[in-house]
């Protein structure tokens, strides 16, 4: 079953055309993974998924609901979590803090005034979000404030606050970028994991290592368009794909 | 690390604290602060600062217009006084209603933009509102004059009618003044401090600095800072309402001038100087200003002469004509100048001192253990 529908999406900015005609489909529990050159709109692409862009034209489809025109807080509500290029966290709060947060949006929606309960005796947010950081091993951090952390721990938090919120749709946008090679195989080990879930994910990644150690599915968007589609083998040697990349270096 | 937070914790820090404000007259005599209007000052414009703090030290919204609170506040106790007697509690709860429901209006609209702007709509709001008050409203405020309580007005409820005397607010049969007037705003403050306490523990508080720190992870969170950040701003304006409410039980006059920009800028400066997202920072701040206005501005050149007599003529005369520009009416001067000492060394404001000392006297009494715990949180 598809669970995200993309038909005919184009967005232009000024007169550069940063996405033309993208048709995309995403499959339950899948990990779909968009590839392509620098600049080809992947990045774009995503941010017309979460409300922070609306596309010129076309739909975007999240199961039955629409997501174009829907505010951010909303989209995350229906179920979709997103990481960042750069990773977005609440950098002056503690890590148990920066879970505590979405697990708090997740069980009490938008908005809740709950002002004169503790959030110190609440069991349940703590238990849950401890859970989190022990799975994402940050646990003994958890006192930490998260600017202090390294940019591949950042990046591992931001992940264990989209996970808590048991997402259905999770996307991750180079979520190994910048990092270092041991950094970059937890991730990929933690993505697997999850993986376990059955959450269906779809990564934008350049490091053709993780695309092929993770993804079911790969797109290619080159220039705005998704020029093909596939298995990770069936891609590899498309000479179209070579093509996009650098004129035809290898893969 | 920061230290961990419970309620057993939050429980000895309030009545430490409780113990501390109903004690002033006693523990603050030696440095002359000891005497009820200056406590009942300290006690008011803590209260001011506490609920300023709420908005500014948790979601960093730096509103420049929370005097006209503090003039709503006034004009409603007194409103309250004329109409329904000079008892200060249903002045209070009114004043209360009144600000909170002129903050919601005026936050609704400022809280459409963020950062400076926000602060020049907020400015904009209060000055509107001290205009107002002067001109057009005088049917409500009575323009320059003030409103204050005419033997006339009806106060319905009055058991005091027949009194001759001045008119003060009495909370069934105890008159608002000397003593009887701290201890009443010192146990309001109590209540208020208590809830704040409670605001900063609760999940609505760790929203409110989620606001403050990433807005944007917020809203793909799930989660619409926009009500938080409403809701901290009407509960502050609520705070500055009775603190206004406050200002009038001992002299039941309200002026439009307490909505003017310098008593916002006050509260800004009482915050700031204090320490903002600390919960006794801001009490410690306004107590600090009021403390110093009062001694500095009681200065004039006879006892600056006074002081300096001991020195030769020559240097006597130059010393004071200089530090005459500080005191009196120029204490202000005094006041920006040690607000930027404090900005510029303290940012965290007094509290960051005292935490500096106390990490002080912890490194020199236990130097092993520290070592290991270069704890980057504080
Ligand atoms: N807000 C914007 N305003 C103007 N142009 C933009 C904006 N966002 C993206 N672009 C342009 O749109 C094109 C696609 O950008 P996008 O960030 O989607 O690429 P990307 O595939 O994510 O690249 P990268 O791999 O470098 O992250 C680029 O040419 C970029 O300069
Ligand atoms: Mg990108």
């Amino acid at each position: 079953m598809e669970i995200l529908k993309v038909s005919g999406v184009n967005k232009a900015f000024g007169g550069l055309k940063a996405l033309h005609d993208v048709n995309l489909a995403v499959e339950e529990g899948m990990v779909h993974a968009i590839i392509g050159p620098n600049g080809a709109g992947k990045s774009t692409l995503l941010n017309c998924f979460v409300g922070r862009l609306i596309p010129d034209t076309g739909t975007v489809m999240f199961g039955d609901t629409s997501l174009i025109g829907l505010k951010a807080h909303k989209i995350n509500q229906a179920g979709v979590s997103r990481v960042f290029q750069t990773p977005e966290i609440f950098s002056d709060l503690t890590l148990l803090e920066n879970v505590m947060i979405p697990t708090m949006a997740r069980r009490d929606g938008e908005f809740a005034l709950h002002a004169f309960k503790r959030l110190d005796r609440d069991a349940e947010i703590h238990d849950k979000s401890m859970h989190m950081l022990e799975d994402v091993g940050l646990a003994e951090k958890k006192d930490m404030i998260a600017a202090s952390l390294s940019r591949g721990d950042k990046r591992r938090l931001e992940l264990a606050m989209c996970l808590v919120q048991d997402p259905k749709l999770l996307l991750l946008d180079e979520p190994t970028a910048g990092m270092s090679r041991a950094d970059t195989n937890n991730t990929i080990d933690l993505l697997k994991r999850i993986g376990d879930r059955g959450i269906t994910k779809v990564v934008i990644e350049h490091d053709m290592h993780v695309v092929f150690s993770l993804a079911d599915k790969v797109s290619v968007l080159a220039q705005g368009t998704v020029i093909c589609e596939g298995k990770p083998q069936e891609i590899k040697g498309d000479p179209r794909v070579q093509e996009a990349y650098l004129g035809g270096a290898h893969l | 690390m920061t230290s961990k937070t419970s309620p057993m914790r939050d429980w000895i820090f309030f009545v430490v604290f409780a113990i501390a404000v109903l004690t002033m007259p006693i523990w603050l005599a030696p440095i002359g602060a000891g005497y009820p209007d200056l406590l009942q000052k300290f006690m008011i414009y803590g209260l001011f600062a506490t609920g300023f703090n709420l908005l500014f030290g948790l979601t960093g919204y730096l509103s420049f217009g929370h005097a006209a609170f503090l003039g709503v506040g006034s004009y409603s106790a007194v409103w309250t006084f004329k109409l329904l007697g000079m008892n200060p509690v249903p002045a209070a709860i009114v004043a209360v209603i009144t600000s909170g429901i002129f903050a919601l209006l005026i936050g609704y609209v400022s809280l459409r933009r963020s950062g400076i702007y926000f602060s020049i709509l907020t400015l904009a709001f209060a000055q509107m509102s001290y205009n107002l008050a002067y001109s057009v409203l005088t049917p409500i405020t009575n323009g320059e004059t003030g409103l204050r309580v005419l033997r006339t007005d009806p106060r319905l409820f009055d058991s005091s009618n027949a009194v001759d005397g001045p008119l003060i607010a009495n909370l069934f049969g105890i008159e608002m003044t000397g003593y009887a007037g701290f201890y009443f705003c010192a146990i309001v403050l109590l209540i208020a401090f208590f809830i704040a306490q409670r605001i900063f523990r609760s999940p609505f508080g760790i929203m409110l600095r989620a606001v403050k720190t990433n807005q944007n992870r917020m809203n793909y969170t799930g989660l619409n800072p926009r009500p938080y950040t409403l809701a901290a701003f009407v509960i502050s304006g609520m705070y500055a309402g009775l603190a206004g409410a406050l200002l009038c039980i001992t002299d039941p006059l309200a002026g439009a001038e307490r909505m003017q920009w310098t008593a916002s800028g006050e509260v800004v400066l009482m915050t700031i100087l204090g320490g903002a997202g600390t919960l006794l920072g801001p009490i410690f701040g306004a107590a600090l200003i009021k403390y110093f206005e009062n001694i500095f501005s009681a200065f004039n050149d006879q006892t600056l002469h006074e002081i300096f007599g001991f020195l030769p003529d020559f240097i006597e005369v130059p010393v004071v004509s200089v530090t005459s520009l500080f005191v009196g009416e120029g204490w202000h001067l005094t006041l920006g100048v040690l607000f930027m000492l404090i900005v510029i060394f303290l940012p965290g404001g007094l509290m960051e001192g005292f935490s500096r000392i106390g990490r002080l006297f912890k490194r020199s009494s236990g130097k092993s253990e520290s070592r290991g715990a270069a704890a980057p949180a504080d």
